[in-house]
């Protein structure tokens, strides 16, 4: 057989569960690395990059696996980083309760929204979040006795053990946790739920036909990306050590959009290249605009813009974003170096961004049904 | 008493400005099944450019028509441009492709104009009337919101209702393949659906400015109170936007005299789950079959 | 002169359409015969352009059609009546009607066109402010065969139209379009299952099987072929 030619060394394991596991290993030994290899300030960031991944890769499952969309998942976050603080501020719990806490929090939210919703198709439930997006911070604002308003709530902050950098402690933690989030995300891509999800992406009424809850599968699909959101929201809070409605303005809800298209939907490896994009672009914008001399407003508005285009570009030229863009290049790489049939390639194509399969038979739905599906 | 009349009364004038809105969201939404979430920030971009004329000292009426103008020609170069070639892909595809479009332009009209809100003045006295010996806050400005967007309406009406032009924009949004076989241009005519709801928008946004803080985000929250209207009304029917927005323009009205003006985006929510839960379909659309 | 030459058509995988070659002569009617799924819908489809073929091309008088969009085929005079669905519910029967023949350009010939097909189906006259869904299926279906003639096209493609008729009523409408090839110099396309009736008024028929042209001959001779009439047209 062909693939008996590969190295073994870059060969996976066929079992999907194994395989997650080794490259998770995998991933957090490279981190492990890094951070012992990055100053103080660039592990803070590598743990930014961690906890963003984790929002944006429950927001690529949402899209590019369930096919919907929310353009509010800064507000999940706020969700969870109010309900970490406030839980700290009122409890004494073990960390791991509190994240579940700030978790469990922002998927109730989720379910609330996702029900009522998730009757309807997919530009529902994008107006939905995006009015939460610009209404929960409103509501931190009013009532600011319970949330501290602009002065915000302190949480309390890691505390490294012994000689441990505090903010490497930081970094260290997030991307176990991240990477964690991670691989439980692929196992529900590649579960029977995995599976309905794509079905219901795909067609809602073929899955329906096909014995699936689509309304279920959607709500579902929606908490869990919610939750993944919590958790992110927790973990700012934690990184900052405060709390105020200012973290969660909506254009983190259009940053994690655009760094979820950027990364490519579907992709579990894309959230991590979109989550650096969120983290450094804002950065690189600024000291940009400066060097160019193109003043404050500029400044202020480079990284909208740039994430603006990317959106519209990505999803008209290259919809399955910088990962499949990493994928396509490895694939013609690793083809040029051992060929063999593509059926038997060794890294798994984790879905692109949805594209109906070509009908195999001539469309005959009537023109009603097929423009009011 | 008085509160809950000029509650009302404020509800009325900003919801005809929710329906004004909510009619391009369902004009597009009829024409190509997309819901385009750039349409506030179109809106925003050609009243920037209504004011940026007032303050080289054009005319009031001649920088409203450029802008209605602009409106129009933005709505028929973003569908030319950026939804046509998406045409076919996954819904989602187009849906993406708005969103990125309404970050763009305000991150575009941020780096031109600023961020800092502005005044912009308007045509007609903002100061309430007196009728009788009381004197209530609805203005001449409000008597113009009212007139122009029933205005609008009332010429989109007979536009869809009673010309050959629209005749082809309600067949094409019912049945484009049908229509293009009886020969109906359908390319053009979704063009100009987006560009009389890029219209209808932007005269929201000339409405709007003169009593908000003029920014490049001002029209955020009337864009998503639109949406609510629009789907409060079916999404399908423009009749449909208009008792939206009113209901919409109305109850927010109410909760932000009563509860907060904070809680504005709250009561959208709250109204859209409503409204969802009970009729998904909205409340003033014709149930459709069901479809299996 | 309508001429259909090697036309290939595949969905995915499934080939539709295997190098289909007729000519369809002015003023006559040709009855395109066989089996469901012997590709028929999808060989109407590609004429008008709802469908693009791999290869082969659809040539009426000088103009070359595949390749053009389907309102352009349309604006050259091809109606196609497509299976049973044509009409939009939404709109009004004269709605429907209007719509027809709305790229012409004479304004005053379109109302006569319009009265003309309301005195050819009295009863579309009655329901004229009716909505389309409101119409029965013999009615829906006087209503696309009238739509597609108010455009007074020189081509008309008719896709299965006695599907859901009554006998009767099918009878008429075969007589009608015999009647409309003579008066209108009409070029008709019947597409039927139901091989009989069609073969009554068609001057020239194609039988299709699997997507391939079986025959290609007179009506009178494929109707009086037993072979082929037990094989693929079931009487």
């Amino acid at each position: 057989m062909a693939a008996a030619r590969l190295p073994s060394r870059l060969r996976l394991p066929d079992q999907p569960m194994l395989r997650h596991l080794v490259l998770c290993a995998g991933a957090l030994v490279l981190f492990y690395v890094l951070t012992v290899n990055l100053s103080s300030y660039h592990n803070y960031q590598v743990g930014l990059i961690a906890l963003f991944a984790m929002v944006i890769a429950g927001l690529s499952v949402l899209t590019g696996i369930n096919g919907q969309i929310s353009l509010g998942h800064g507000a999940f976050m706020a969700v969870g980083a109010y309900t970490f603080a406030l839980v700290q501020e009122h409890v004494t719990l073990p960390l791991a309760l509190e994240l579940l806490a700030a978790v469990a929090a922002s998927a109730v939210l989720g379910l609330v929204v996702g029900i009522p919703a998730t009757r309807l198709r997919g530009p529902y439930l994008a107006g939905m979040t995006l009015i939460l997006a610009l209404g929960l911070p409103q509501l931190a604002d009013k009532y600011n006795s319970v949330f501290g308003g602009d002065e915000g709530l302190h949480p309390s902050q890691l505390v490294a053990p012994g000689a441990v950098d505090p903010n490497r402690w930081f970094a260290w933690i997030t991307v176990l946790v991240a990477v964690i989030v991670v691989a439980l995300l692929a196992n529900l891509v590649r579960s029977h739920f995995g599976r309905a999800m794509r079905a219901v992406r795909d067609n809602e009424v073929a899955a329906m036909l096909a014995g699936i809850h689509v309304g279920r599968t959607k709500v579902l699909a929606f908490v869990v990306s919610a939750g993944c959101a919590g958790l992110a929201g927790a973990f700012l809070a934690l990184s900052g050590g405060v709390v105020t409605t200012g973290d969660f303005p909506l254009s983190l809800s259009i940053y994690l959009v655009a760094a979820m298209v950027l990364g490519g939907a579907g992709s579990l490896v894309g959230p991590w290249w979109g989550a650096i994009a969120i983290v450094y672009l804002p950065q690189w914008s600024t000291s940009i605009s400066s060097d160019f001399g193109l003043g404050s407003a500029v400044a202020a508005n480079l990284a909208l813009v740039i994430f603006g285009l990317v959106l519209i570009i990505v999803m008209m030229l290259a919809p399955t974003g910088v990962q499949g863009g990493v994928r396509w290049l490895a694939r013609r790489l690793l083809a040029a170096r051992f060929p063999r049939p593509p059926a038997a390639a060794g890294v798994t194509a984790v879905a692109g961004f949805p594209e109906p399969p070509a009908p195999a038979t001539p469309d005959m739905r009537t023109e009603q049904e097929r423009t009011h599906p | 008493m008085s509160h809950f009349v000029n509650l009302s009364l404020n509800g009325i004038s900003s919801g005809m400005i929710y329906a004004s809105v909510a009619l391009g969201l369902v004009l597009v939404w009829r024409a190509t099944r997309i819901i385009n979430f750039a349409q506030g920030s179109m809106a925003m971009f050609s009243t920037y450019m209504a004011v940026t004329l007032l303050d080289r000292n054009l005319g009031y009426w001649e920088a409203f028509a450029v802008a209605l103008a602009v409106g129009l020609a933005l709505g028929a170069v973003v569908e030319r441009t950026l939804i046509r070639p998406l045409q076919g892909k996954p819904e989602l595809n187009p849906v993406i492709v708005t969103f990125g479009l309404f970050i763009l332009l305000e991150g575009v009209a941020g780096a031109i104009f600023g961020v800092r809100s502005r005044g912009v003045p308007a045509a007609f006295s903002q100061s309430g009337l007196t009728i009788g010996h009381h004197r209530v806050s609805f203005s001449h400005f409000d008597l113009f919101v009212l007139g122009s967007v029933l205005a609008l309406m009332v010429l989109m009406l007979v536009l869809f209702r009673a010309t050959d032009v629209g005749l082809r924009m309600r067949a094409s949004a019912f049945a484009p393949e049908m229509s293009r076989l009886v020969g109906v241009r359908v390319g053009r005519v979704l063009t100009l659906g987006w560009a009389l709801a890029s219209l209808a928008g932007s005269l929201a946004g000339l409405l709007v400015a003169p009593r908000s803080a003029f920014s490049p985000n001002y029209m955020d929250l009337i864009l998503v109170y639109a949406f609510t209207a629009a789907v409060v009304g079916g999404l399908e029917s423009p009749v449909g936007a208009l008792v939206g927005g009113l209901l919409t323009g109305l109850v927010l009205s109410f909760v932000g005299g009563y509860l907060g003006s904070s809680l504005e985006p709250l009561g959208a929510a709250v109204i859209l789950i409503l409204v969802l839960s009970a009729r998904p379909e909205g409340l003033f659309s014709r149930p459709a079959a069901r479809q299996v | 002169m309508l001429e259909v030459d090697g036309l290939t058509v595949s969905y995915g995988p499934v080939r539709a359409l295997r190098g289909v070659s007729f000519a369809a002569r002015p003023s006559t009617i040709t009855a395109v015969l066989g089996a469901n799924g012997a590709g028929k819908t999808t060989l109407l489809r590609a004429m008008t352009g709802l469908v693009r073929p791999q290869e082969g091309s659809v040539r009426f008088d000088d103009h070359e059609l595949t390749g053009l969009p389907v309102e352009e085929v349309v604006r050259l005079g091809v109606a196609h009546v497509p299976e049973g669905r044509g009409v939009i519910d939404q709109l009004t029967v004269e709605e429907n009607l209007r719509l027809g023949a709305l790229w012409r350009k004479d304004k005053s010939d379109r109302k006569r066109a319009l009265a003309e097909t309301y005195d050819l189906f009295p009863p579309l006259a009655e329901r004229r402010r009716r909505l389309g869904a409101a119409l029965s299926g013999g009615e829906r279906q006087m209503l696309a065969i009238g739509r597609a003639l108010v455009s007074r096209p020189r081509v008309l493609l008719l896709d299965e139209p006695s599907l859901g008729l009554a006998p009767l009523v099918t009878a008429q409408l075969m007589a009608l379009l015999a009647e409309l090839t003579l008066l209108a110099s009409l070029t008709v396309i019947l597409v039927e299952q139901n091989a009989r009736s069609a073969l009554s008024v068609a001057t020239w028929a194609v039988v299709i099987n699997l997507g391939q042209v079986v025959v290609s001959d007179t009506a009178a001779a494929v109707g009086t072929d037993t072979g082929l009439r037990h094989h693929y047209l079931g009487f």
